[in-house]
Parts: structure tokens; sequence; C-alpha cells
């Protein structure tokens, strides 16, 4: 089942020197699966992300034939509208904890608020909720970490406690944008086990944006390779070793490996046609 | 090279003092690449900093080339022997300060003379040539800001590199050009690296030993080989190879 439609999606920002496109012409579906959007830093992963929400202010501007949510357009809706989307059908997950948390509030109050925004419910209800939420994302000690500040929580803590807010409203479809890369390895694969683990209970669709393409590879169902604000390559997670662009390809070789040493890294080789080709498509 | 025995680093007194670093000990040699692994807040930045006298608070022995150092206070040739690449290439260089400006304030605090020639020899260094003589930091993108940090670090003509992170902060593409830059750059100048990181794969790939560290501790010092191996004799440091490998 189709959960999210997106048909040739365009963000556009008008500057001094005329408009820059950030995304050009992207679409693809998503069902119930871990969709992964990989690409590096300035090829448009993280704007598709925020174009969804539609969380790009102007002067940016969003353009796209359609983005159906459950047969709903997005973008026919009004900002009132969308609010009750966001978070409730669907939430995101930014890259660092610190920046996304309230330094001034307790983790408690923020996780009820989150709660009691979306719900008709009573404070002590909340309060459960929010509990029973927490224990959900491995915290232990929830009680605690319930009157704590966000500066005493370490980023993985940090990390999972927006996992548990975002997750509270039970959305149809988590956006994490780049969730783990402000973390320790060690502490990277636990935070993903338990977004792997909620996302499958749940029967939610997970878009996954990153720029780690082991990571991707491993985590996701489906990868999209972003470069220059297109789709260059579509793949499943598991062939991701056998793809065949070349922009994948040197992505793949670029990368130390403990088990293959090598005197020097392939550096590389961009080819202004990636750029100009038009996006795959992911409708098959 | 360097030579470090039982280093303590800390910081705040009493109550609140927090033992960063507890009796590290290790040496580099001559011409060697040393790394230092493990989790954020496992000390080994602090291990660079208590080097360069950035963290005061350290009790032990460094000796670097010689020389043994005492305190925060560094004299000028040990600036000119060691030099440091910090992690993040935005906030490393002064957004005010053209690339001209930034080498040609550091070769002059090191008192050389031939300034010109030298910025001009510097950028062709790092691969960056003169076309980038007059930027500002917000018009390179981060491998090239990372390339003036290492030309900086080179502008003294140090023989020894602290590289903190120096490619965390960058897409792997870009990863991969700044670690072959820092491998040619070693085997021209015949330089040492300590070099701190929390990518396995990357210090596999730059390293000769390294050594693995856990709450402020060194847990383990292994070579390249048994790295590769995935053979690890304290179950830390194992499970962080587990943990690298699995991606």
């Amino acid at each position: 089942m189709t959960l999210l439609d997106v048909q040739n999606l365009w963000v556009k920002f008008p500057t001094r020197q005329g408009i820059f496109d950030a995304v050009r012409g992207v679409s693809f579906t998503l069902g119930k699966e871990r969709l992964g959007i990989v690409g590096e830093s300035g090829s448009g992963k993280s704007m598709t992300g925020r174009a969804i929400l539609r969380l790009i202010r102007p002067p940016g501007i969003v353009e796209a034939d359609y983005i159906r949510l459950e047969g709903t357009n997005l973008l026919d809706l009004t900002e009132k509208q969308m609010r009750a989307v966001r978070g409730q059908r669907i939430s995101m997950v930014m890259q660092d904890p610190k920046f996304s948390l309230n330094p001034v509030m307790r983790i408690g109050d923020q996780i009820m608020e989150a709660y009691l925004l979306h719900n008709r419910a009573g404070r002590a209800d909340a309060r459960k909720k929010s509990l029973e939420m927490l224990e959900a994302v491995s915290i232990r000690d929830a009680e605690r970490v319930m009157r704590a500040y966000p500066h005493e929580m370490s980023g993985g803590m940090g990390q999972r406690i927006m996992i548990a807010m975002m997750l509270i409203p039970d959305p149809k479809i988590l956006i994490a944008d780049e969730p783990t890369s402000a973390l320790d390895v060690s502490v990277q694969r636990q935070v993903l086990d338990i977004m792997d683990a909620l996302v499958k209970e749940r029967g939610m669709g997970l878009i996954f944006i990153s720029h780690d393409l082991n990571l991707v590879a491993e985590f996701c169902d489906r990868v999209l390779i972003m470069y220059a604000g297109r789709i260059v390559e579509v793949c499943d997670a598991d062939r991701l070793h056998d793809a065949k662009h070349p922009y994948t390809r040197g992505l793949l070789n670029s990368l130390p490996r403990l088990d293959h040493p090598r005197d020097r890294l392939e550096v590389l080789q961009r080819d202004p046609a990636w750029s100009d080709a038009p996006s795959v498509g992911t409708q098959e | 090279m360097i030579d470090i025995q039982n280093l303590d680093v800390w910081f705040g007194d009493g109550h609140d003092r927090v033992d960063a670093v507890r009796r590290a000990t290790f040496a580099v040699n001559a011409g060697e690449s040393f790394g230092l692994v493990g989790e954020s807040g496992s000390g080994k930045s602090t291990i660079l900093r208590a080097i360069t006298g950035l963290a005061p608070t350290w009790s032990g022995r460094i000796e670097i080339d010689g020389q043994i150092l005492h305190g925060k206070s560094r004299d000028r040739t040990f600036y000119k022997n060691v030099q440091m690449v910090f992690q993040d290439p935005y906030a490393s260089l002064h957004p005010r300060h053209s690339v001209d400006q930034v080498l040609g304030e550091t070769l002059s605090l090191h008192g050389f003379r031939d300034i010109d020639t030298r910025v001009v020899k510097l950028l062709d260094d790092v691969g960056l040539g003169t076309r980038f003589r007059f930027r500002y930091p917000h018009q390179l993108s981060g491998g090239q800001r990372q390339r003036v940090a290492i030309a900086r670090a080179l502008a003294g003509e140090p023989d020894i590199l602290l590289l903190d992170e120096p490619t965390s902060a960058l897409d792997v593409s870009v990863q991969a050009e700044i670690l072959n830059l820092l491998c040619d750059i070693r085997d021209q100048r015949k330089l040492t690296y300590l070099m701190v990181s929390h990518d396995l794969p990357v210090v596999g790939h730059m390293c000769t030993r390294l050594a693995v560290m856990k709450d402020g501790e060194i847990v383990e010092v292994m070579d390249v080989a048994q790295l590769r191996q995935m053979k690890a004799s304290h179950p830390y440091s194992q499970s962080l190879l587990d943990a690298s490998v699995a991606q």
C-alpha cells in the first residue's frame, strides 16, 4: 500500500544570481517500508524531506505535481490543516538533539506537550503515556529522565528522547534526517535498532536520510541515491554494492575499508552529465 | 618522537573534578602515524590538547622530539615543530580573513621573510593553487577549507601534525581526497602523525599503530595488522571493532 506518493518535486531558491534549484523533479513512492535517501551534502536530500512536510519557508519555493499522503494532496492543504499533518501523520527526527529539544523545559514536559497537542487527554494520561514511550526507546529510569533538562542528557539519550517524542502521536510516516550522524558508532546502532523495532511494530513508513552509504545499505529496504538535486539511481538496499551508476560506485570506492587495505583511496571523478540527466523514476 | 607517560588530565576542582585522561602511556616513533580511537568523551582529543597546551591541568610526562614539556606554556620552537588540524573546518578559519591573510599571518608569526612565495607554495602543496588565494572561507567548500587548515599547519614546516578528526565533518568523497593529501604530504615531508578519530577504517587506512581509549584510559595498543584481522585482546576494543565493521 502506498502511503506517500511524490511526483515531480522541485525546490527552488531565488538568489542574486538567479534561481537555484535544490531539488529538481524528484518522484518516488513510499509504502510501509524503510526508504533510504543518500547523497553528499548539497545533493538535496534534506530539502526533499523538508519539502514533504512543507517546512520550506519563503523565499524558498516548493513545486510538485502532487505530494499525496494516503490520497490527499498536501500541497492543497491550508497552513492550519498542515499543522494537523505535521507530527500527527508525518513526524520528523532531526540530526542533532541538542538543537531540537527546548533547553529550558524539562524533558517530561516536552514529551507531554507533544501528546497533549494531539490528543484530548488529561495530564495524568499524558504522563503515563510519556513514561511508556521513554521505556519503549530503552531509557532506563524514565522517571528521572522526565524531570531532567536536555543538557543533562548525552547525545544518544537525547536522540532517543526525540524519537519517543516523534512517535507519541503515532504517525504514519517518520522522516529521519541524519538521526545518528551526531552519535558514536556504538550508540548509533542502539538508536537504529530502537527505530527499526518501532517502525516494524507499528507498520510505519520510514524515510531515512543519510550520507552514510553503508549504514543505509544495512538498515533500509530500498535506497534512492541523489546527486545535484536529482535521483541518479534507485536500488534495493541489499544490492547497493552492485550499484551501476558511476556516482554510487565512486562513493562506495572512496571509503577506506579494513578488509581491503589500499595505498591510495579512489577519488570520485565527477561527470557534469550526471547532474543534467533526468531523475530516475521509482514508479515500477 | 612523541613519548607520553602516565599522563593525567583533569578539569575542575574538588567536587567537580573530572578526570578526562588517566595514566595514558604511549610512544610514537619518528615518521610513524599513530591513531587514538574511542567514543566521544573517552579523552582522545584531550590528549592532543594537553600536548599543545590547550588543557593546562595535567600531570605526568610529555616528551616531544627530546624536549620535556611543562604546564601550558610552549615556546616558539614547539609551535614550529608541532601543529594541529582541527575537526571542523568551518569553525577553525576566521570568517573575515582571506586565505592569503590566514597563511600570511601564520608565516610572519613563524618569522619567515619570503611570505609571498611561501603562500603560493603552500597553496600548491595542498592542491588548491593560486586561484584560491584571495578567497574568504565562505567562498570555499568544506574540503577546500580543510585544505587551507592543513596549509596553515604546514606553514612552520613542522615535523609533527596532530590531527583531531580531520575528515569527520566531510563527505566520503571529499574525505578520500583529504586522506590522500595527508598521505602525500607525510611521504614528502617525513611527517609524524598523531591522529584522533572515531572511524576505525580511517585509522586503519592512515596509521600503523593505534590506541583504543575508554573512559579516559588506554585499554589497548594494537597494530593495524591486528586491527585488520579483527583480533583485539580487550573486550571493549573488540566490541568497537564489531560495531564499525558491520556497517
